[in-house]
């Protein structure tokens, strides 16, 4: 076994560049032989070729083959039209769902970005802002699953009475000591804010970081002039700084978007979805491993597919404009 | 160059090429198993299980004299979602030689794939039929094939006690159901919560309320309608299935009967929730659990003596003509790739020899009838090893052996239920529609 896997793998390491050197060797050579003209048409393509084919298998033929499922049903051994996709539209379980995924996008979204914004716009203005800024980047180097599990600590409930061990109830009943205390995953009207908090607390850093970057990128020259002609702090935020790194907070928010759409880890540690917390990422994973309906999965993966792909090619537009400007 | 060189050359690489050729061919694979049959004395068997923590080390502790002695490695992998995982890599094709089941559904699902390996041909069926009874090699067969065998086992419904705070409150052990429910009350009256209940469980949160239902149902209905209710032919919306959730609906939902009334119940890990019954002024009376909540015990409370400190009695009986069945479960195991060194594991896994270090090293159960009671490490194991031996009617986890969506929206539905009686009637519309859709 270990000798197979070992062969395996020595074979993939030095086996496919030196197949691809051997292939661009070859083209070369072939192409040397036809005309000019026909030479300069067709080397991109023979030189991109392996490159598309491996996303062909990889990618496309994967996405194909989603689309199709997403028609079957759930052992994919008969075609059943539209029906998954009705379901996910109509089922009062698939609709709180979709809900769910909607509070994550809005919220989370709005408040990472502005949160990320002003910690980078205040930060820029004191002595110890590279500390204070690599403190709030930290979470980020944390995984997702170990975040859930810090923060189901965090959430602890134990009844009145007794020591509370989850740091925000402790810190909460000391401050006041008539607060109940929360069981706060486990509380329809609180639990979905409880793990957007989680993805918030981890996203943040990342604006942040990025959108400082940007600002410090806004021309100096700029601002001093604005002060000069009796402009104020304010002013000079919206009316300057804000204009010259839209472009950035636009490429923050469509990073953002797209990964909270996904978004699975938090759930699936802290809740797996029960009490109205499931979103699309985790419901696929438990149609597809735990109830094995490959059709309902598909259809799932599709629709996560088809809404994020305009903001992915938004995102591809802005770094393209960028790249221009340049 | 000089021709001989490059013969030379050319008769070398050729060679390697053979050699490596062999090493990969099913001739040469044919010949370890031929031989390995016998008596495999290398190699690796992979397993794959949810053990962990102390179960993890008496997994360990019991592999030891198999490794040495056939010079067979064990790899270990554990998981806490074994339903996804393997799942996973037996679609990949990738299955681990041997893996823990996620329950008989899902062994029924893999066995009818194909993937599960017909283990009569591994094992020597007269020695297997004269260690387990009938009903356990049952529970590990599908379509006639022998596929599951139980690596250890435990009872369901217990319930647990601390035996001075009875004392205390001058309470006897209730003989049944309306005994049990005059205890409670009269606990109540005084001021004190005589139930603590938690439901949490990570990915499987609300299993702990399938137990309850499953006990309640089974000493009410009898066996007959609680198979029917776990093969779906019976319907969650019936006057059978509502009266069980009602019953429990009686302790779980009235917040002066379980401690910390419902956010204790959903936030609370199952294997904390034993806690409140053996703090210094106790904070619940009873707690209904599995046998092997006592590992749970004893690791949070090592100073406590299983019998003195602590006890058991059995789910109190509700129609007499089923006082005496039992719910057990336990870990099926089953092979995935037919290897040498797989098949003398699972062999060395079944024997009294091996059963033996999960009985005295966890207080686990053995199905293997063999096993003798001396390597029951306290009274307390031995009683429930013969309350599993002496039962008329033993019946599996009935949520276990449901389909995994329909397993997969019980335990949900157990955690809205709790979170929101009032909605009882939707929750079991949603259970039914479930069944019509999952069968």
């Amino acid at each position: 076994m270990i000798l197979r896997s070992t062969i395996l793998a020595v074979a993939a390491v030095f086996g496919v560049p030196a197949g691809l050197t051997l292939y661009i060797f070859l083209v070369e050579k072939g192409v040397a032989r036809l005309r000019f003209p026909v030479q300069k048409r067709i080397r991109p393509w023979l030189w991109v070729a392996p490159g598309l084919a491996i996303l062909s298998v990889f990618l496309l033929y994967p996405v194909i083959n989603t689309l199709v499922l997403s028609f079957l049903n759930s052992d994919s051994t008969r075609f059943i039209g539209p029906q998954n996709y009705l379901r996910i539209f109509t089922d009062r379980d698939m609709l709180i769902v979709l809900r769910n995924n909607a509070l994550w996008l809005v919220f989370f979204t709005l408040v990472t970005v502005t949160v990320g914004l002003l910690i980078a716009v205040l930060t820029d203005k004191v002595r110890y802002e590279q500390a204070a800024k690599a403190l709030i980047f930290l979470p980020m180097a944390i995984s997702f699953v170990a975040a859930g599990v810090i923060w189901k600590f965090m959430y602890e409930f134990k009844p009145k009475g007794v020591p509370q061990i989850g740091t925000l109830n402790a810190v909460l009943t000391t401050l006041f000591p008539s607060f109940e205390p929360q069981a706060w995953l486990f509380n329809p009207g609180i639990n979905n804010w409880a793990l957007i908090v989680v993805g918030i607390w981890i996203w943040t850093g990342f604006a942040m970081v990025i959108l400082s970057a940007s600002i410090k990128g806004v021309p100096k020259e700029i601002v001093e002039a604005a002060r000069m002609d009796g402009a104020g702090e304010f002013q000079v935020f919206f009316r300057i700084t804000l204009p010259i790194i839209k472009p950035t907070i636009m490429v923050v928010t469509t990073t953002l978007i797209i990964n909270v759409l996904k978004i699975f880890d938090i759930v699936y540690v802290m809740t797996n979805g029960i009490l109205d917390t499931e979103v699309i990422a985790n419901r696929m994973y438990k149609e597809m491993f735990n109830f094995m309906n490959f059709g309902m999965a598909s259809a799932l993966a599709v629709l996560l597919l088809v809404a994020i792909v305009p903001v992915m090619l938004m995102n591809i537009k802005r770094f393209g404009q960028r790249g221009e400007e340049q | 160059m000089h021709r001989r060189t490059r013969i030379t050359i050319a008769f070398a690489v050729a060679g390697v090429i053979l050699i490596f050729l062999f090493a990969l061919s099913p001739l040469n694979r044919k010949k370890v198993h031929a031989a390995g049959e016998r008596e495999p004395v290398e190699g690796t068997v992979s397993v794959l299980a949810v053990w962990g923590g102390h179960e993890l080390d008496v997994f360990k502790e019991m592999a030891r004299p198999f490794e040495v002695e056939k010079g067979i490695r064990v790899s270990y992998e554990g998981t806490r979602d074994i339903n996804a995982v393997l799942t996973t890599r037996v679609q990949a094709g990738n299955p681990p030689d041997i893996a823990v089941l996620p329950g008989p559904g899902k062994m029924a699902e893999f066995a009818r794939a194909g993937d599960l390996v017909d283990l009569s041909t591994v094992f020597d069926m007269e020695r297997m039929r004269a260690d387990y009874t009938e009903g356990w090699l049952n529970m590990g067969t599908v379509d006639g094939k022998l596929v599951g065998v139980f690596a250890k086992v435990a009872i369901k419904g217990l319930i647990w006690y601390n035996p001075h705070a009875m004392d205390a409150e001058g309470i006897e052990i209730p003989k049944n159901a309306d005994e049990m429910r005059a205890v409670s009350t009269r606990l109540v009256r005084r001021g004190k919560t005589p139930w603590s209940i938690g439901l949490e469980s990570g990915a499987a949160s609300g299993w702990v309320g399938t137990d309850w239902l499953e006990n309640i149902f089974l000493r009410q209905h009898g066996p007959q309608k609680y198979r029917e209710w776990y093969e779906g032919k019976l319907a969650w919306t019936s006057p059978e299935v509502r009266e069980t959730w009602e019953t429990w609906g009686e302790i779980v939902t009235n917040p002066n009967m379980v401690y910390g009334g419902k956010q204790y119940v959903l936030s609370t890990n199952f294997g904390q929730a034993a806690a409140p019954l053996f703090m210094d002024s106790p904070r619940a009376y009873f707690h209904m659990q599995a046998s092997f909540i006592q590992s749970f015990i004893k690791e949070q409370f090592p100073n406590l003596q299983p019998g003195e400190d602590f006890n058991f009695f059995g789910f109190p009986p509700i129609e007499p003509r089923y006082a005496n069945a039992v719910e057990a479960a336990g870990d099926l195991v089953g092979m995935f790739n037919d290897t040498p060194q797989a098949r003398a594991f699972i062999r060395y896994l079944t024997t009294p020899e091996a059963q033996s270090y999960w009985t005295s090293g966890t207080g686990a159960l053995s199905a293997n009838r063999n096993v003798s009671l001396v390597f029951y490490p306290d009274v307390l194991s031995r009683n429930a090893a013969q309350i599993l031996q002496k039962a008329d009617i033993v019946v599996f986890d009935a949520s276990d052996m449901m389909p995994g969506k329909m397993n997969n929206d019980f335990w949900s539905a157990i955690m809205s239920y709790v979170q929101n009686p009032s909605r009882l009637d939707s929750i079991l519309r949603d259970l039914e529609r479930t069944r019509r859709e999952a069968y």
